[in-house]
């Protein structure tokens, strides 16, 4: 017994060097910290509960059963987050380069069919090089073991990734299908192929870093939800986003005491929306003005930036963001901001988190390049996300809602639960002066006429009551009051029960 | 008395008078441009009358305008506050005229006042002492050489028409009178529509110091003490106070009743103000008299108890002063600070936009806030970027100064810079404590501009204990949330390290009743306070003393304003510091090459072009914002490689004029 003990003490500490006091040297010296190290800032302390410490690789090619390290290259267990179960997986870069073998794609799977069991989130902590090459086609196979895991997972909890070093290839498509991409700044990137790759195949030059680091997929692909400055950054960070989450679809949202008064009144929103309808103002204020403590936690704020998305919290309990930016591209809907608010609000209602959806929105992006490239099938993503959302959905329109991007923009007619608009609100089909000139065609060359009735035009629909009149909007609600007219109307919804007809599951235009 | 008047003015001013006006049982009219439709004057007030458009030629400049306001609100007098149309003698006639009052003084003693160069012939002959200097119309700038010289140097070349400090300039030698002179007259035309410019003897380390007189039409004349105003950046006053730590009662005499001598020789009725400059061994020379209520009269109030508004008004309604000079007596010591909208860090460029927070300090007996903007109003470029008045008392200087500090504290402006990191700075050096003041105390005291301020080590590690105080509830507040493993709820964490530009202090939090005891390094802070999650000010006392943090929570720290300083801190585990160790330093990028706007603006003129060399100190290019031109200058010598903007196009903030190669 003693000596077993011994032994498991020994074989313990043997699996806690990973590859060996000069590989994690060199991770620390690239201000990387190491995959235990990472776990350690992410759980609460002394929660975590490793599996599979012992677990080796079983190739015999190239030299490699004489390489055998416990652990495999990857840390794989559970703990909690404030107190709230999670199940994590780190991938150990010192024990050959973190390369994912037959028995490293085990271990991770291991840990996500039992998060899936008992229904707690995966947080995924990616620093691989790649394929274990020496094991051919048995590594391809635990990939794809991975991304079925993911795939079967995703919606039932969630998944979260944070690329803290090298993610290429076909590993990409792991985190692909998770929840949420978190990146660290200058250490970590993801692409499907690689520099040399492309150098060799189409002669493009570009760096690791421009093809597909942190700032690249937080900005122009918008793969990454977030870029962190460095690994503490992003682990604290995650533990911060981790407790807006619910732990699995089953579950409500997480609620936390709140000494911000659900009846706030904030004046300064009264002077929000300037009085000029052609001047922005930064929606992000009424946002952090309107959530419990001015707490907003902000997604993909980088890209797409003509739409808001991100998590706060109403009287304690998480709700899904979304609110159109009139600073960027006016707050048109294009592209990208289409998928990137749709794929929220998918989120969001998989796991019963409301949706609060704050419009001013002049249309959808006009252009052949959003033509060209299918604004139609990605706006019809928004359109449909919110459409099949479940969830209690609260709007509040606080200056333009134009056209079919009215519709879109958790509308009445979308089984939108509780609509509210601003004084300043104005639902119309589109500007009263574009809508004068084809009302008016024929009087094209009258300048006067046309002016006049354009004002006309501004004075039937530049207002909320037309809509009000026809009920597609509640209530008017004084701009200072939106806290308290949300949190009301969300109190209301707390119960809501709406099912959509049984099906094998719905067809998204993808 | 009047049942009704008309301000024309706006801000802050507007406001205060408005205020007097309401307790009198005054009806008061506001008047505004588009730029104002939402401002606190126009809400204030009892009526409201649109007057033009935002800048304040086509607006608030328009003497047509207001007395058209008044006849249509049957306002019976117009009190003009200070700038726009207060020293316009035109105006006042155009009032007499259409029978209307003007709330100040006669039109001849504003016509022999409001000319800089008559004004000082008056003082002389009133036997009112004043500074060498030529008082002619200057023609050219080789005349305005010849004159320098024959003054001496260094010599100041002022606006006829000026004030607040536009259209001077301080030359020390020739080439600097030519470029002066350009440039004064320049500003002068632009900000006065008046381009006459005079030179005068410059005095090195002079103070200014300025009295308050008040008379009636039956000839009584009262001097009210006098105001220090030394605290001046580019001829601005910035902080002012009453008394002055300088005179002696001798020196305060013989400045008051020069002062009353001088009222008297132009029949001056209402409140005025005579500047003096007055040198280190207690000379004093006459500056100008301003024929209307100043900017720093709270300080003046705050010290005789005297309401300056109220009395102009019953002067102008002709009646008599309720008080002679016998009466006057001062009383304690009061300081003012103007609180701007500008950026203090990047040389107190003016800042604009939207006010997102504004939540000035609590008036009591100590501390009055003259406040002319409001949480959610504008900050708009057309208009002066003073947004209010921090006035505090006390029985005497060091109390009124612990209380400004400590209003200061509280004083909460987000979404446009400000400068109340640099009052608090200010209000914090040896120099200014010891009374030791002078109108150079600026430039003297932060020659390389402002910083920032440095805490010292005891502030400092309060501030510490506070934050880690602020950290350890919302921690403790985060551990209790829903869906935790039943018995797995994490451990009370108590030990924190504080972290701030990479350093870690080690503290270590014991909550008690109604604080906690917080041990920062090897000492104790017993804290008092009522703080909860989500307040924006930590008030509270700290070893007793009471403190006064801003604590911006942000998702990944806390931003402190406390002292002038301004911190960005951390507060982790211990763990997480030491791990937060190994983490690189992350550089930003370089963006010496580019010349960016330091302000939004106007790109009025570029001076270079793509492959010009310059040298460090050239003018680059200049842009103009809140009516003052700023030359932009080569930091370092180098070639312009490209030119993202041309002359007349408007600039945003940090957008990229030039790059060099």
């Amino acid at each position: 017994m003693q000596e077993i003990l011994a032994k498991l003490e020994s074989m313990r500490a043997g699996a806690r060097l990973g590859g060996g006091q000069r590989r994690i040297d060199s991770q620390h010296a690239k201000g990387k910290l190491i995959a235990r190290e990472r776990i350690e800032l992410l759980l609460d302390e002394g929660s975590f509960e490793e599996w599979d410490m012992f677990v080796e690789h079983r190739c015999s090619d190239f030299g490699m059963q004489s390489q055998k390290i416990p652990g495999d290259g990857v840390v794989t267990g559970h703990g909690t987050i404030n107190g709230r179960p999670v199940f994590v997986f780190s991938q150990d870069f010192t024990v050959f380069g973190g390369s994912l073998s037959e028995a490293h794609a085990e271990k991770i799977c291991k840990i996500m069919d039992q998060a899936i069991k008992v229904g707690a989130p995966v947080i995924g902590l990616n620093d691989s090089g790649g394929a274990r090459i020496q094991e051919g086609v048995a590594s391809l196979g635990g990939y794809a073991d991975v991304f079925l895991r993911n795939v079967l997972a995703s919606g039932c909890v969630p998944q979260i990734s944070l690329i803290m070093g090298p993610c290429a290839g076909g590993a990409v498509y792991s985190p692909a299908m998770t929840d949420f991409i978190f990146m660290v700044q200058d250490s970590s990137y993801m692409f499907v192929t690689g520099p040399d790759v492309l150098k060799t195949v189409t002669h493009e030059v570009v760096t690791a870093e421009e093809l597909g680091g942190a700032l690249t997929h937080s900005t122009k692909s918008g793969v990454a939800d977030l870029a962190f400055d460095n690994d503490v950054e992003a682990l604290l960070q995650v533990r911060r986003f981790f407790d807006f989450l619910p732990l699995n679809a089953g579950e409500k949202p997480p609620v936390r005491p709140c000494s911000d008064p659900v009846n706030r009144y904030d004046y300064s929103l009264d002077t929000l929306v300037p009085s000029n309808p052609n001047k922005p103002y930064d929606m992000k204020e009424l946002i952090t003005k309107v959530v419990d403590e001015g707490d907003f936690f902000e997604l993909k704020p980088n890209h797409a930036g003509n739409i808001i998305t991100g998590f706060g919290r109403l009287n304690g309990s998480t709700v899904g963001i979304i609110a159109n930016q009139p600073m960027v591209l006016a707050g048109c809907l294009d592209i990208d901001s289409s998928i990137k608010a749709a794929r929220f609000v998918r989120y969001c209602d998989c796991f019963s988190i409301p949706l609060v959806t704050f419009v001013d929105v002049p249309g959808f992006l006009p252009g052949t390049d959003q033509e060209y490239n299918g604004i139609i099938k990605h706006g019809a993503k928004l359109l449909f996300a919110y459409a099949e959302a479940t969830v209690p959905k609260v709007t509040v329109i606080t200056r333009k809602a134009y056209g079919g991007a009215y519709d879109v923009m958790s509308s009445k007619h979308l089984r939108g639960d509780v609509n509210f608009a601003w004084p300043s609100a104005e639902i119309a089909v589109m500007g009263p002066k574009g809508a004068v000139e084809i009302i008016f065609r024929q009087d094209a060359g009258d300048k006067a006429k046309l002016e006049a009735k354009t004002e006309e035009y501004r004075q039937k629909f530049a207002n909320p009551f037309v809509a009000g009149s026809r009920g597609f909007i509640d209530d008017v609600i004084y701009p200072s009051s939106t806290r308290k007219r949300v949190c009301r109307a969300l109190a209301m919804l707390a119960n809501k029960q709406l099912k959509n007809p049984p099906k094998k599951h719905d067809n998204i235009p993808l | 008395m009047f049942s009704k008047i008309l301000i024309a003015n706006r801000g802050e001013i507007a406001c205060r008078i408005i205020k007097t006006a309401r307790r009198m049982d005054i009806k008061s009219v506001a008047v505004y441009s588009e730029a104002d439709a939402a401002a606190l004057h126009v809400e204030l007030a009892d009526e409201r009358v649109f007057i033009g458009p935002p800048p304040s030629a086509q607006s608030y400049l328009i003497a047509d305008r207001i007395i058209e306001a008044c006849k249509k609100t049957g306002a019976e007098a117009v009190h003009p506050g200070y700038g726009f149309l207060s020293e316009k003698a035109p105006f006042c006639e155009a009032l007499k005229a259409a029978g209307i009052a003007f709330i100040g003084p006669d039109v001849p003693a504003i016509a022999a006042m409001g000319d800089k160069i008559e004004s000082k012939k008056l003082a002389k002959s009133a036997g009112v002492n004043t500074v060498p200097g030529y008082l002619g119309v200057i023609a050219d700038d080789d005349e305005a050489v010849t004159i320098a010289r024959e003054v001496g140097y260094p010599v100041m070349i002022k606006a006829s028409a000026g004030g607040g400090g536009k259209g001077m300039r301080i030359a020390r030698n020739d080439a600097q009178v030519r470029e002066g002179f350009k440039s004064a007259k320049n500003e002068a035309r632009s900000s006065f529509a008046d381009d006459r410019v005079f030179i005068e003897k410059y005095i090195e380390e002079p103070r200014h110091i300025e009295i308050q007189v008040l008379a009636d039409s039956y000839g009584n004349t009262v001097y009210l003490g006098e105001r220090e105003c030394s605290i001046q950046r580019r001829h601005q006053k910035v902080i002012e106070e009453a008394p002055s730590p300088f005179l002696d009662s001798k020196t305060r005499r013989a400045m008051g009743e020069q002062a009353v001598a001088l009222a008297k020789a132009v029949n001056y009725q209402s409140a005025g103000t005579v500047e003096f400059i007055v040198d280190a061994q207690r000379n004093f020379y006459f500056l100008e008299m301003n024929t209307r209520l100043q900017v720093e009269h709270p300080v003046t109030e705050m010290i005789t108890g005297v309401d300056l508004v109220e009395l102009m008004i019953r002067v102008a309604a002709g009646e008599k002063l309720p008080f002679t000079q016998d009466d006057v007596r001062l009383r304690g010591w009061s300081m003012e600070a103007r609180i701007y909208a500008e950026d203090p860090t990047r040389n107190f460029l003016p800042s604009t936009g939207r006010v997102t927070r504004y939540r000035p300090p609590v008036e009591s007996q100590f501390v009055r806030v003259d406040t002319g903007v409001y949480e959610g109003g504008e900050i708009s470029m057309f208009y002066d970027p003073m947004v209010a008045k921090l006035i505090t008392r006390g029985i005497d200087r060091e109390t009124a100064i612990g209380h400004m500090q400590e209003a200061l504290d509280a004083f909460q402006i987000r979404g446009v810079g400000n400068n109340i990191s640099f009052l608090s700075a200010v209000m914090k050096k040896e120099r200014f404590l010891s009374g030791h003041l002078s109108t150079n105390f600026i430039a003297e005291e932060f020659p390389d501009g402002f910083a920032g301020v440095e805490l010292e080590a005891g502030t400092s590690d309060r501030l510490t204990a506070v934050v880690a105080f602020v950290h350890d509830r919302i921690a403790e507040r985060n551990r209790v949330l829903s869906g935790q493993l039943p018995g797995y709820q994490p451990a009370r964490q108590n030990f924190w390290m504080v972290r701030t530009n990479r350093e870690n202090t080690p503290v270590f939090v014991d909550e008690t009743d109604h604080g906690a005891d917080v041990r920062v390094g090897g000492q104790v802070f017993s804290l008092i306070t009522s703080w909860v999650i989500g307040d924006l000010l930590w008030v509270g006392t700290v070893e007793g003393r009471k403190m006064v943090v801003q604590i911006d929570v942000r998702g990944d720290g806390y931003r402190l304003l406390h002292g002038g300083a301004d911190i960005l801190c951390q507060v982790l585990t211990p763990r997480a510091a030491e791990l937060a160790d190994l983490m690189p330093v992350r550089v930003p990028p370089d963006r010496s090459r580019l010349l960016l706007s330091p302000m939004p603006g106007l790109l009025v003129h570029l001076a270079v072009k793509v492959g010009q060399e310059v040298k460090v100190g050239e003018e680059l290019a200049v842009v103009e914002a809140m009516k003052m031109e700023n030359i932009l200058r080569a930091e370092r010598d180098g070639v312009i490689a490209k030119v993202n903007a041309e002359a007349g196009s408007s600039l945003a903030v940090d957008q990229v004029i030039l790059e060099f190669e």
